[in-house]
């Protein structure tokens, strides 16, 4: 009876044959995510700097981050916005905040510009996020005080009484840690961000006594304002 | 007899324990998402507190539902599905009991991390590295173990239900492996070894095939055991079963990129994952129809039959969930509805709808077959299942009226050519739906609770009193 139902040679096949079975599915389930991820390292209008290198800075000799002043161009993150944005990501804010801005007109009214792929080239992972139960925040910096900043993340509802964000006051309690924040720029150097030696054999200083506040504000401070985009420039198709 | 025959044949004690841990996770799992959903509607919930404010729960929340319920659900239904459609006993004994307590330590080892803050911040993948490590062990071994048995089994031909437990592994195995790359700084810190736009795309390959194969070709080897089975009739159509494998197969890996439309993924990524989207209607509707229809000339059993109602109804979520995610796909309507709670309440249709009352209609099967017992009130099955279809119908519907609110608000214009709400006025007016959301899902959870009951008690039932076949079979 049961050698009766099949209804192609293949398929009976397959189901015969559990090893044969195996090896089809490892083959026809690889296919759709080669296809769509391979290429996106080797088309070049995948990144808008390989058509534009000026979204990206690039270090002379002898520069450090220090060097680097706002619409330069996308740079790695100083030790203290490194700090900040783990710190982002320890807390889960992309759960409710984007950094992708879409090509739409209300979008580049109340964000900005809209994203590009190249802003997010030293983030490792990328935070655009899915969800916008608050703000996107891409291009947060400068939008607020530093002191708008510390104020909203003790306390949000001080500032905006129909928010629904947790409060975070210990952020003001907790202090960095000066070594660790070595260890993640050189664990970032290895996955080719380009951190000089200067900027690493600083880093440690640079978060010494700085509380985990100081290194959250800087990291939104810093969103958004790296590059300057032009918007009479078409980036992406 | 038959029951004690069986009993010595196959391995069903793991497959207990599992059963049993599916229903402590399922409770769990719901009960984590009502606090979360309460923690938006009253945000003074969050204590202050780190380790319970919305951005560490909300990770242990869906890692609990999919991992822990969804886990377990998926491992004690293949291993029992795989020993009775293969006529054998589980290939290692030791070897699913090490599945078992080694799936177990992950969930331990999730639900103390994640609070303090240990995240890859992958969506669906937030574990760290070292845990990531375990999970793939685990993995394999719930894989080799499953695929030993194939090999040993007596019958001649490999079962519909195992194609698809037997996809879901080899899927599952890629995505975890290639998303979780990453380079370790600390025990609980890792950096993803991709960035920007192919970490995306990495990311939602694996984040929509979490949905497409662990919680949809899993649940379907669910289905296509237990409704049959439930039912007491063979599947409607075989052939269908075969289209709605392979097209499955194929397709559901291209759907990742739907989730970046608009976004600065390539428009040809983006297209390709709505286009195929699209296309995968056909087999979706066509494994609904198929689960639905096998009923076809005893629909009355659904009069009587409680868990038959589970099953059915989950299959309708399904349709109805393979309707709408298309639908969202497309970029006229991604555009409106990302980054908003349609999204949420699209994937709770699904999660409630599809996956919670399969596993539940498949709880109560094991719980009759597995203790030899009746089910200790089948009048609170049917209370279950009332209560778990109105909490869906609160959720979804408060998350399409506050997604399709809140999308609209975002891009409306005043007559000056303004915009007319700040982002914030768009944050109040959602107040209402997500009381309305932390509802729904309340109700659900409290079935959830029910069933709890119900199994505890069912067991405890068995184990005083066997039924007079079982007693008189072991005298």
């Amino acid at each position: 009876m049961a050698d009766k139902i099949y209804s192609t040679k293949f398929q009976d096949k397959m189901e015969r044959n559990i090893w044969a079975l195996l090896l089809m599915l490892m083959f026809i389930l690889s296919i759709g995510g080669i296809v769509e991820i391979v290429p996106l390292y080797y088309l070049d209008n995948t990144m808008e700097h390989n058509a534009r290198p000026e979204i990206i800075w690039q270090a002379k000799d002898g520069q450090t981050l220090d060097d680097w002043k706002p619409g330069d161009g996308i740079r790695p993150y100083t030790a203290l916005e490194l700090a900040g944005r783990d710190i982002y990501v320890r807390e889960g804010c992309y759960l409710c905040h984007s950094q992708m801005i879409r090509p739409f007109r209300d979008e580049k009214e109340r964000y900005g510009h809209y994203s590009l792929a190249s802003e997010s080239i030293y983030d490792h992972p990328h935070q655009w996020g899915s969800k916008r139960t608050g703000p996107d925040l891409a291009r947060v910096g400068g939008k607020y005080s530093n002191e708008w900043h510390i104020q909203h993340f003790i306390a949000p509802r001080s500032v905006v009484p129909e928010s629904v964000m947790p409060n975070y006051p210990w952020f003001q309690q907790r202090t960095l840690d000066g070594e660790g924040i070595v260890a993640r720029m050189k664990a970032m150097q290895t996955l080719g961000v380009p951190y000089g030696g200067k900027d690493i054999d600083a880093a440690a200083a640079k978060v010494d006594g700085k509380t985990e506040m100081d290194a959250m504000v800087a990291y939104m401070q810093v969103l958004g304002t790296m590059a300057r985009l032009d918007h009479g420039v078409v980036y992406r198709e | 007899m038959e029951a004690t025959a069986a009993e010595q044949k196959y391995n069903f004690d793991v497959v207990r324990w599992f059963t049993v841990a599916t229903v402590i996770y399922f409770v769990v799992g719901t009960l984590l998402g009502v606090y979360i959903a309460a923690e938006l509607a009253w945000p003074y919930l969050n204590f202050d507190s780190p380790y319970i404010s919305f951005g560490r729960l909300r990770p242990l929340h869906t890692n609990a539902v999919i991992f822990a319920f969804g886990g377990c659900v998926l491992m004690g239904t293949a291993f029992y599905s795989v020993q009775r459609t293969c006529g054998v006993r589980i290939w290692s004994d030791k070897l699913a009991w090490f599945t078992f307590w080694g799936w177990n330590l992950i969930i331990v080892l999730a639900v103390i991390t994640l609070p303090l803050g240990f995240t890859q911040a992958k969506e669906y993948a937030e574990l760290e590295w070292p845990i990531d490590i375990l999970i793939a062990i685990v993995w394999l071994s719930f894989a080799f173990n499953f695929i030993m048995t194939l090999a040993n089994r007596k019958s001649t031909h490999i079962y519909v239900s195992n194609w698809f437990y037997l996809g879901m592994m080899v899927m599952i195995t890629y995505l975890h492996v290639v998303n979780s790359l990453a380079i370790p700084v600390e025990l609980f810190k890792s950096y993803s070894l991709f960035s920007s736009v192919q970490d995306a795309m990495i990311q939602w390959w694996w984040g929509h095939n979490a949905v497409g194969f662990y919680l949809t070709a899993g649940f379907l080897g669910i289905m296509y055991y237990f409704v049959p089975k439930q039912a007491d009739r063979p599947i409607f159509s075989y052939r269908l079963s075969v289209l709605h494998f392979w097209s499955l197969m194929f397709g559901y890996v291209w759907l990742g990129s739907h989730h970046l439309q608009y976004t600065a993924l390539p428009d040809w990524a983006g297209s390709l994952g709505a286009a195929i989207s699209l296309a995968m209607i056909v087999p979706s509707w066509g494994g609904a129809v198929n689960g639905m229809m096998t009923l076809s000339g005893a629909w009355d059993k659904l009069r009587t039959d409680y868990v038959l109602r589970f099953l059915i109804m989950s299959l309708a979520f399904y349709a109805m969930s393979t309707f709408e995610g298309p639908v969202m796909s497309l970029k006229v309507v991604n555009a409106l509805s990302h980054y908003t709670d349609w999204t949420i309440g699209h994937v709770h249709s699904g999660a409630l709808g599809w996956v919670g009352l399969i596993g539940a209609g498949a709880v109560y099967h094991l719980l009759t077959r597995l203790w030899n017992a009746d089910i200790y009130s089948v009048k609170l099955v049917n209370l279950h299942f009332w209560l778990a279809t109105i909490g869906i119908a609160i959720y979804t519907i408060a998350m399409w009226i506050s997604g399709i609110m809140q999308g609209l608000m975002w891009r409306d214009y005043d007559e000056f050519g303004a915009l007319t709400y700040t982002f914030a006025e768009s944050v109040a007016a959602m107040h209402p739906y997500y009381v309305l959301r932390a509802t729904g899902g309340f109700i659900y959870s409290v079935g959830g609770l029910i069933m709890l009951y119900n199994v505890v008690m069912t067991i405890r039932q068995a184990s005083s009193e066997p039924r007079a076949s079982v007693a008189a079979a072991q005298a």
